[in-house]
């Protein structure tokens, strides 16, 4: 018998459960971080092709978001605006700069800026944000501080996982609507925030869908 | 009483020789007298003499037949479940039936290995390595069916509770869920059995073996195995808790794949006797197939001696006790029906005797009902071919039960507007085949590189390891 198996061979069997461990528990904390949309998602942050900057026009100038994503509040699509609601100011404010020589041409012309998308909802998800807003979710639970970004990143996961937690949590959430469109806005405390919350879910029968239908439908 | 108590000896013997039970000689489980070191060489034997052109022949044809079941798999994911001839309403078709027939075929490896082991039918020892082997083959053809049936099959893994980035869980209120479970635990517990009983088997072909590379093989295998006293000790009881633990599972399995159509509510499915009559009809299908592999594989490898009428007398009468048993089911699933004064249940049932699919009912009843009962018949158990093609039919049997139960509830549901008729398409009839391929392909491997019966097990329960077995 001890002529098959070298001597070192005795603790084989121990290191390879060692390893299986080690390899199984690393494999699965990678999956968990690199290839859930925690990570794949967040933090992205393509160059556009005009360099319009949130922080100023958002922040430091306070226009309403819904100036430029004007169907927010009716429809289910939130709008890019066109090169015509960037005229609005611009025929009179900085009229020749070279960073809107695109916007221009756009105007001039009617192709449209090719603005790089960075949400997409799948095809297989129904979401519409006319609902959403009118019942107090501001575009800040989803889309992050973009009053504070010079170039739009994607701040928050849109993973199904993080529409659910809202969807089954809204009282967490929820905020006066006419606090919708101010991203500045903070509960005061988190008890303060669920104590308002759980009077909007009442008063305003929020009642989110958890079905698989209420989605995908 | 008085005369008894005062002189008991005469009349007390008298009466115990009376009232003694008759000496019946047990049938001996492996005949000839065979000697443990002629075992050892019968069974080694096979797989180590040169690979036989037969072994060849079969591989071949079994790896052809085989990769029908790969090309009709590779053309479902690449087109869509709809090349499965699944309509609305008949949602569930040759998958289902395929998925149950394998699943059933299981049975008898499970049974043999723990309810048999349990209650010390020692004429298991000779069959239970292969009819084991067989459970897990069946449960791989099994899978496949399902697990194709999800369409998107990368998507598989959504059917285990492993926490998401969606947040949802499997719902747990489905059998079909429970189904994942069960035969999960089916497989990993049948395969867990059979590679426990495998370990002193393995040493024996390892200390036998020729070469180093097969000393090494079997070697790691054989898990430094030496025939210890401690280790014989520790291998009883795992064998015995592994028994234990799987006995349960004869009767869970097929009560949880009968749900897949009892928690349903579509009349035929919706009875309570569905899961006691699967469990029969499983262990039914399963006999039948360790039948139809026990037979050729005795008289090509000459076991005999090993595998005897006995052995066939027993696998013969369990057949005839659980086909009898699905042959009760079928009938008292009509009288329920009658008795529950339920039209749409008493419709179901004169819809598959005599409606469109009365062909396949006839078939079932004439393979599952009237068949096993040759078997009542010494002349009948002791005439192999007759029994061989009795075997058959049994599965064939079998498989037109779940086709009638999946196929003719569905296509005549409650809304007669939606009534259709249900035919399989290419794609499935290549697919079932060619699952058959790949079970006989596994079960060649097997009769090829393991010992296909339990040599150690075998020798303790022959004559010769009796040494009191002349009355003493």
């Amino acid at each position: 018998m001890s002529k098959t198996f070298p001597k070192w061979t005795n603790t084989l069997p121990l290191q390879i459960v060692i390893f299986l461990i080690l390899f199984l528990g690393s494999v699965t904390v990678g999956i968990t971080y690199y290839f859930t949309p925690e990570y794949t998602r967040v933090g992205y942050r393509p160059p556009q092709p005009v360099a319009f900057d949130h922080s100023l026009h958002a922040g430091q100038l306070g226009i309403d978001c819904r100036y430029c994503h004007s169907n927010v509040e009716f429809a289910g699509h939130a709008n890019i605006p066109t090169a015509e609601t960037c005229m609005n100011c611009h025929n009179q404010i900085k009229g020749d700069s070279p960073l809107l020589a695109l916007v221009r041409s756009s105007y001039h012309d009617g192709t449209p800026i090719p603005w790089v998308r960075v949400h997409q909802a799948p095809d297989y998800v129904y979401f519409n944000h006319a609902v959403h807003v009118a019942r107090g979710v501001s575009c800040y639970e989803c889309h992050g501080p973009v009053n504070e970004m010079e170039v739009v990143w994607h701040d928050k996961s849109h993973s199904m996982a993080w529409c659910l937690d809202c969807h089954r949590h809204p009282e967490d959430y929820l905020r006066d609507p006419a606090l919708v469109y101010d991203l500045d806005w903070r509960p005061a405390s988190k008890e303060a925030q669920r104590e308002a919350g759980l009077r909007f879910v009442e008063q305003w029968n929020v009642n989110p869908p958890l079905s698989c239908s209420g989605c995908h439908r | 009483m008085a005369s008894l108590s005062e002189n008991p000896s005469p009349s007390a013997a008298a009466l115990l020789r009376e009232v003694a039970p008759a000496k019946l000689d047990r049938p001996v489980l492996v005949e000839n007298d065979r000697s443990f070191s002629w075992i050892t060489n019968k069974i080694c034997g096979i797989i180590e003499e040169r690979t036989p052109l037969w072994w060849w022949v079969a591989f071949c044809v079994s790896g052809f037949v085989a990769s029908f079941c790969l090309i009709g798999l590779t053309y479902l994911v690449a087109t869509g479940t709809g090349v499965w001839g699944l309509n609305n309403p008949a949602n569930w078709g040759w998958a289902i039936v395929n998925f149950v027939f394998w699943i059933g075929i299981g049975h008898a490896g499970t049974l043999i290995s723990a309810i048999l082991c349990l209650l010390r039918q020692k004429w298991r020892t000779s069959i239970n390595r292969a009819a084991e082997a067989m459970t897990i083959f069946a449960v791989v053809c099994a899978g496949i069916f399902p697990l194709f049936h999800v369409g998107r099959v990368w998507f598989a893994w959504w059917l285990f509770p492993i926490p998401n980035s969606n947040a949802i869980w499997p719902n747990f209120k489905s059998a079909l869920l429970w189904d994942v479970f069960a035969v999960s635990t089916y497989g990993t517990v049948s395969a867990l059995f059979w590679y426990v009983g495998l370990i002193p088997d393995l040493a024996t072909v390892r200390d036998r073996a020729k070469t180093k590379l097969r000393q090494v093989c079997y070697g790691i295998f054989a898990l430094g195995w030496r025939g210890s006293n401690r280790h014989w000790r520790n291998y009883e009881m795992a064998y015995l808790l592994l028994a234990g633990l799987s006995t349960p599972l004869v009767l869970s399995v097929h009560t949880i794949v009968s749900f897949d159509f009892a928690v349903s509510l579509i009349p035929g499915w919706h009875t309570t006797i569905f899961p006691p009559y699967f469990v029969a009809g499983a262990i039914f299908s399963g006999f039948g197939m360790v039948l139809t592999l026990m037979l050729p594989l005795r008289a090509i490898y000459r076991l005999e001696d090993l595998i005897t009428q006995y052995h066939i007398d027993c696998m013969c009468k369990i057949c005839l006790a659980t086909g009898s048993m699905v042959g009760y089911a079928y009938a008292m699933e009509f009288f329920i029906a009658w008795y529950g004064a339920n039209p749409f249940e008493s419709f179901a049932f004169v819809n598959r005797a005599f409606g469109p699919f009365a062909w396949a009912y006839w078939i079932m009843i004439a393979c599952n009902v009237i068949c096993p009962q040759f078997f009542w018949f010494k002349a009948c158990r002791r005439n192999l071919v007759l029994v061989f093609i009795l075997s058959i039919l049994i599965n064939v049997g079998m498989w037109f039960e779940r086709f009638v139960i999946a196929v003719t509830s569905l296509s005549r549901d409650f809304m007669p507007t939606s009534w259709g008729y249900y035919s399989p398409t290419v794609v499935d009839i290549f697919t079932y085949v060619g699952t058959f391929g790949v079970f006989a392909v596994l079960f060649l491997l097997f009769l090829r590189f393991l010992p296909l019966m339990a040599m150690a097990e075998i020798k303790a329960v022959t004559p010769r390891a009796d040494p009191h077995h002349h009355g003493h």
